[in-house]
């Protein structure tokens, strides 16, 4: 069992006035994947560049099975992390890339060949020990550089944008290739990401940050279903956002009453629906809605809808949106358990 | 095919062009008196060559001396453009022109123009006249060279490869010596090449500073050319290039050709 905890992480690079990461707060659950979700500038590998001991902080602990891990050398940390590019040492084979880290604890060459050998074989590697890293290919260099992290058998393993190299093919191979290993090995993984699709496909669980500081923190259906702010609910797609009041299960605004599901907290909020779970059919908070635009986008249609002089979009699958034309007057529903409201200050 | 036997044309030139030069010192060192207008001597001797060997000569002697200084004034030359050379070609900072300038000062400078100062600098430290001393002073020309082949070198050099390193366990020191060290060492070849012979063929510098107490092979050579021991002058002179002849040599693939000299092994 592993974890690890940030405690009020804040790290400012010298020359720049904002912190790259502001009092960062995180506890990683043991043996799962994490991502490390954001816009490019939000401090996520800085966070990695931290745990790895690549970087000090200016405040706040990194604590690792309960002990400080604060002022460690990287090599005693016992956390391996992949860089975005695969940078396997170009003087060495593959296999001697993959040894790399047993070869620096001292293994001797017939234990680190034992080791070596089943661990190219997992990462459909076989056979290629022998040749020079420049030999393959960029997928088969991702699967090495992700091969002689694992070999040390990490406490913590750290991958920086692992997919961000690869073309679409190869990047659902890759992605499988990590999720399959990680589950067999068990260990405590964060990846580092930019895209939402690629956090919510590979992880467990999702740290998403703005700005240095941590937005939320859950399972992926949460960043959909109960996103904490409206940049949240945007980040992953969020589009439909309605000012009003909440009070005792029903939402006040100019869309009218609306009936929410329970639990949800009274006040001034914004009300959000997902594209997705708007029904264009009669029921629950039906309102009455003319059709503005409908664009074809592939496996989806986007339909845009004006109920009451606000605008709500919604996403169906193109067979449920191939009789809508623009300028038609339709019955839509708005289901109250895909009624969320997030908090007013931020729109 | 043509311009292949035009290649091998100018090689033949350039070879004969090289070696042309150095044809009357190896008659010399074996001629037995060689007087106008004879083409060659008329008689040859192995006398120069055995003088040249023999204890009293001191040719030997000098030989040793001077591969330690140029070997001593390589290895220190290396101990500081290494790491002068990583700052210079990864980091950026302030009074980084100033700094290339400096280091470039030297190698811009005739020998000339500051040995004096160095003498008299030397000369309270009291370094004139020995070994210390000449391998300090060979140490101004031979830096230029190894600073700025090692800054060219690390501006090719990824450092990301070592924090790579360190997250996979490897300590400093065995980052250095199994990531940047494999990925330098071609430039670093070069640049102490070229340290190595600059120091082997000082020869203001080193009569400057040693004051003819150090007798390294090139001041051994001009007093004997100035005595008129045309035949000894030649036995030394082909000793004197065999340093530079077997570097060539050896490293003639590391130094042209491949191009690793100077990119690094670590280039995609």
């Amino acid at each position: 069992m592993t974890t690890l905890t940030l405690a009020g992480l804040t790290k400012t690079y010298p020359g720049t006035d904002r912190p790259a990461l502001d009092r960062l707060d995180l506890a990683i659950e043991s043996g799962s994947l994490t991502s490390l979700l954001g816009p490019s500038g939000c401090g996520k590998t800085t966070t990695m560049k931290l745990i790895a001991g690549l970087l000090a902080p200016d405040a706040g602990e990194i604590v690792l099975n309960g002990r400080s891990i604060h002022g460690l050398v990287p090599e005693r940390r016992g956390v391996a992390m992949v860089l975005q590019n695969p940078l396997l040492f170009p003087h060495l084979t593959v296999g001697g890339n993959i040894g790399f880290g047993l070869k620096m604890r001292g293994l001797s060459s017939t234990e680190i060949a034992r080791q070596v050998d089943p661990m190219l074989a997992r990462v459909h590697l076989d056979g290629m020990g022998h040749r020079p890293p420049t030999a393959l290919s960029g997928g088969q260099q991702q699967r090495a550089a992700l091969a002689r992290a694992l070999i040390l058998k990490p406490k913590v393993l750290l991958l920086d944008e692992p997919l961000s190299n690869l073309d679409a093919g190869l990047r659902e191979e890759m992605q499988t290739l990590i999720r399959t290993l990680q589950r067999e090995t068990g260990i405590t993984t964060l990846v580092v990401t930019h895209d939402q699709a690629e956090a919510v496909a590979l992880s467990d669980r999702i740290a998403l940050l703005f700005g240095g500081k941590l937005a939320q923190h859950g399972p992926p259906e949460d960043f959909y279903r109960r996103p904490a702010s409206k940049a949240v609910a945007r980040f992953f797609g969020g589009v439909n956002f309605v000012p009003g009041r909440s009070q005792a299960g029903t939402f006040q605004s100019v869309l009218g009453p609306l009936a929410l599901s329970k639990g949800l907290a009274d006040g001034d909020h914004l009300l959000t629906v997902r594209p997705e779970a708007l029904r264009l059919s009669p029921g629950p908070n039906a309102r009455r809605a003319r059709v503005d635009a409908v664009a074809f986008l592939g496996t989806q249609t986007r339909i845009d809808l004006s109920v009451a002089g606000v605008n709500l979009q919604a996403l169906k699958a193109p067979d449920e949106a191939a009789t809508l034309r623009p300028g038609m007057e339709i019955d839509i529903s708005l289901p109250p358990d895909a009624l969320w409201l997030l908090p007013s200050g931020d729109h | 095919m043509h311009a292949d036997r035009l290649k091998s044309l100018a090689a033949t030139a350039l070879a004969v062009g090289l070696i042309l030069p150095f044809l009357p010192l190896e008659i010399w060192s074996v001629a037995h008196g060689w007087r106008f207008p004879d083409l060659l001597p008329r008689e040859t001797s192995t006398k120069a060559w055995t003088y040249a060997f023999s204890s009293t000569a001191g040719v030997l002697e000098s030989f040793a001396l001077t591969t330690f200084i140029a070997l001593t004034t390589t290895l220190l030359a290396a101990l500081v453009g290494v790491p002068a050379g990583r700052a210079l070609g990864l980091y950026r900072f302030r009074g980084k022109g100033l700094v290339t300038l400096l280091l470039l000062a030297p190698a811009i400078l005739p020998g000339l123009a500051m040995v004096f100062g160095l003498h008299s600098i030397f000369l309270r430290l009291g370094l004139n006249g020995t070994v210390s001393g000449v391998i300090l002073a060979h140490l101004v020309p031979v830096l230029p060279y190894m600073t700025l082949v090692m800054a060219a070198v690390f501006a090719n050099f990824d450092p990301a490869f070592e924090d790579q390193a360190r997250s996979l366990g490897a300590s400093p020191f065995q980052t250095f010596r199994h990531v940047t060290l494999p990925a330098i060492s071609p430039g670093l070849l070069t640049g102490a090449l070229f340290s190595f012979l600059v120091s082997w063929s000082q020869y203001l510098l080193t009569l400057a500073i040693g004051g003819g107490r150090v007798q390294t092979l090139p001041l051994l050579l001009f007093s004997f050319a100035a005595s008129g021991r045309n035949d000894v002058t030649g036995a030394i002179a082909l000793l004197y290039i065999v340093p530079g002849l077997v570097i060539v040599l050896v490293t003639a693939h590391q130094v042209s050709g491949r191009g690793a000299a100077l990119t690094g092994g670590l280039r995609p």
